[in-house]
């Protein structure tokens, strides 16, 4: 009973959303560019790389605003990398983004010795302001996050370009006969993936926390992939995928449970990924096109 | 009519060189570009990159005491590079490596402190069990592929997390003994023989230049060897039998290969499982000849860094073993650089970029084969 009530207790449910406002953010990205027919499994090293470069900019400057723009800007030079790679020049996209997962963690601890002198952590900087609903303590990327969804909705499945995203990710040819510029639209879509991921690194470090940690996505960008699966390449669906995988999160770290070791709860985020994937692919069905580079027909 | 044979088999042969020609230039070209765009930040950080790799050449290649070290440590890679190759060659992207890894070398370590027996086989049924329990890290994934479909990169990744906790969280704070983040040590019989101990044999101790191995703080071991007869047993697998055409035959196209009757699915399963037992046996080299217990931060990124090497290496065998001295000796040379004050991590920042830049160059054979084609239909 004492579980029972551990699991339904209001403070949990309300943290959930919090732990899943970085899993909405990078979920929203990753919605975008599958739509638009590329997968991008570096959501991860955007998430990571954005966080750091929010600290960055909260540290030079003092105004925590300044590094969530940084974030974007992070997340996005990293997305622009992955867009050139393997969107222009048609490299495999999930070999490229997996350097970029890499890339991501080594330039961070690079840096945090170059900038800060500390291979773990950097110092505290200012975070961004919070509020309290019912007690629980949220901050504005959460807002951001709860925003965006309804508008990443509207764009893509009310929007002449929204059509025009899922076209080039469905069939690219038939787009492309339609006069849409294939890759210009898978370009963007990159882009955009790395802006929200970078939004995303900016909550986990000066929206939820106040430094930058080596490691400190922790696997939450692939996390948001197994969202946006889950809520079949659509923004609510992802959504509310996220809030799931959020509250396990938060089971993960707030729940103990007599008899059953803390280290073996702390699997359940990735154990529960696991189960809802295997169990939710099959019924799910992606974009046709995906994780195909598009070349053009020569006459 | 034989003139004719020996004439397609000529050009046929030719083709290949040519191939295999520009897989090399590929390589290279990728290694020395990522070593240039490293410099740059090496300059950002306001550090001279003529030192840093300076000191990253002493370091991997200064004398023999130093190639000993970069072979030791290239040895978890050419294992973890295998990981990534085999499961690669029928088009699956094992990203788990540094999980599998990591029960690996729980596995073995654990065997080797936990159980008593004889030394001649205690060593071999140490590295067994770390074999088993990298292949069954490796089976989850590719069951859950072939039955659900579900994405082996993020049921890979997932799994690295779920080893991390099982293994370095729980494993090692629940069985430690004091203080060392480690399972206690491994039994003398469990341990790998290490190549510097070669002089002391009877016979092969008499072969000239047997001392070359006999370098002071020298960790070479057996696993080492291991890993270059992986490399033949693959290699014939791959190339020589009926699996390894299968193999090949899914990752080339896997509407074909079904239509030959091939089982996708076995293959997708058997691929998983040899790649994730190559990573267990990374994994329990470096605890039972390395560290000669499991111990905590010994995964190192190995399992990641093996993506590289397999890239690099063109996911041939031959070629991952020289990717993986490459990035030995760019491990053990960072060590070096890390003491004239360059933080040690532009050696991962070249690793990414070498990714970067093979998979960008070898679509340069794309178009080249496009631009041939097109000549040729004018």
């Amino acid at each position: 009973m004492n579980i029972v009530r551990q699991l339904l207790a209001l403070p949990l449910i309300l943290a959930s959303l919090r732990f899943a406002t970085p899993l909405i953010l990078a979920a929203l990205g990753g919605t975008f560019n599958e739509r638009s027919g590329v997968i991008n499994i570096g959501l991860e090293g955007m998430m990571l790389f954005g966080a750091f470069a929010a600290v960055y900019g909260s540290f030079m400057t003092g105004n925590p605003w300044v590094g969530v723009l940084y974030s974007m800007i992070g997340g996005g030079v990293l997305a622009l990398i992955l867009a050139i790679v393997s969107v222009s020049l048609k490299a495999d996209q999930i070999v490229v983004a997996t350097g970029i997962n890499i890339f991501a963690n080594g330039i961070t601890i690079y840096l945090l010795q170059v900038f800060f002198g500390s291979a773990g952590r950097s110092p505290r900087v200012t975070r961004l302001p919070y509020f309290r609903v019912l007690g629980t303590r949220y901050n504005p990327m959460t807002l951001v996050a709860i925003i965006l969804v309804p508008i990443a909705w509207y764009v893509l499945f009310k929007t002449p370009w929204g059509l025009r995203i899922r076209s080039v990710g469905e069939h690219p040819s038939a787009a492309d006969t339609l006069g849409i510029n294939v890759n210009k639209y898978r370009f963007v879509c990159v882009i955009i993936s790395g802006i929200l991921a970078g939004l995303a690194g900016a909550h986990l470090s000066i929206g939820d926390g106040t430094s930058f940690i080596r490691d400190m996505a922790q696997g939450r960008g692939f996390i948001a992939l197994a969202a946006m699966i889950f809520g079949k390449w659509n923004p609510l669906g992802a959504f509310g995928a996220a809030l799931i995988f959020g509250y396990f999160e938060a089971v993960a770290i707030r729940v103990s449970i007599p008899g059953i070791p803390a280290e073996f709860i702390r699997t359940l985020p990735y154990v529960m990924t696991i189960i809802i994937l295997a169990g939710a692919v099959g019924k799910a069905t992606p974009p046709a096109k995906i994780g195909e580079p598009y070349f053009q027909e020569e006459e | 009519m034989s003139e004719l044979q020996s004439g397609t088999g000529e050009s046929l042969a030719e083709g290949k060189i040519v191939n295999i020609l520009i897989d090399l230039g590929v390589s290279l070209a990728s290694i020395v570009i990522a070593l240039l765009v490293g410099a740059v930040f090496i300059l950002l950080a306001g550090e001279s990159p003529v030192i840093a790799y300076g000191a990253l050449y002493e370091g991997a290649l200064g004398g023999a005491r130093q190639i000993m070290s970069t072979f030791w440590r290239s040895t978890p890679l050419i294992f973890t590079g295998f990981a990534l190759a085999i499961p690669f060659r029928a088009g699956l992207f094992n990203i788990g490596g540094e999980g599998q890894l990591l029960v690996g070398g729980f596995a073995a370590g654990f065997v080797g402190y936990y159980f008593q027996m004889p030394g001649i086989i205690h060593a071999p049924v140490a590295l067994l069990a770390g074999m088993l329990a990298g292949a069954f890290w490796g089976f989850i994934p590719g069951i859950l592929k072939a039955w659900k479909g579900a994405h082996e990169v993020i049921i890979t990744i997932m799994l690295n997390y779920i080893a991390t906790l099982l293994t370095i969280s729980y494993g090692i704070n629940r069985l430690r003994v004091g203080g060392r983040p480690a399972l206690p040590s491994i039994a003398e019989g469990a341990e790998l023989f290490r190549l510097g101990d070669l002089p002391e044999l009877p016979i092969l101790g008499s072969l000239p230049f047997i001392e070359v191995f006999a370098q002071p703080g020298s960790r070479l071991h057996l696993n080492f060897i291991l890993a270059i007869v992986a490399a033949f047993i693959l290699w014939y697998l791959l190339e020589r039998t009926t699996y390894g055409y299968e193999i090949r035959s899914v990752g080339i196209n896997p509407a074909a290969a079904h239509y030959g009757g091939i089982s996708e699915n076995k293959t997708i399963i058997l691929t998983m499982v040899i790649g994730g037992a190559m990573a267990g046996l990374a994994g329990a080299g470096e605890a039972l000849g390395t560290h000669h217990s499991f111990i905590q931060g010994m995964d190192a990124g190995h399992g990641f860094t093996g993506i590289a090497v397999a890239l690099l290496g063109r996911n041939h065998p031959a070629g991952i073993i020289l990717a993986g001295l490459l990035f030995g000796g760019l491990a053990e040379g960072g060590l070096e650089m890390q003491f004239v004050g360059i933080p040690s991590e532009i050696v991962q920042i070249v690793q990414a970029l070498v990714i970067f830049f093979v998979a960008a160059l070898q679509m340069i054979k794309y178009f080249m084969a496009r631009r041939r084609a097109k000549g040729e239909s004018e």
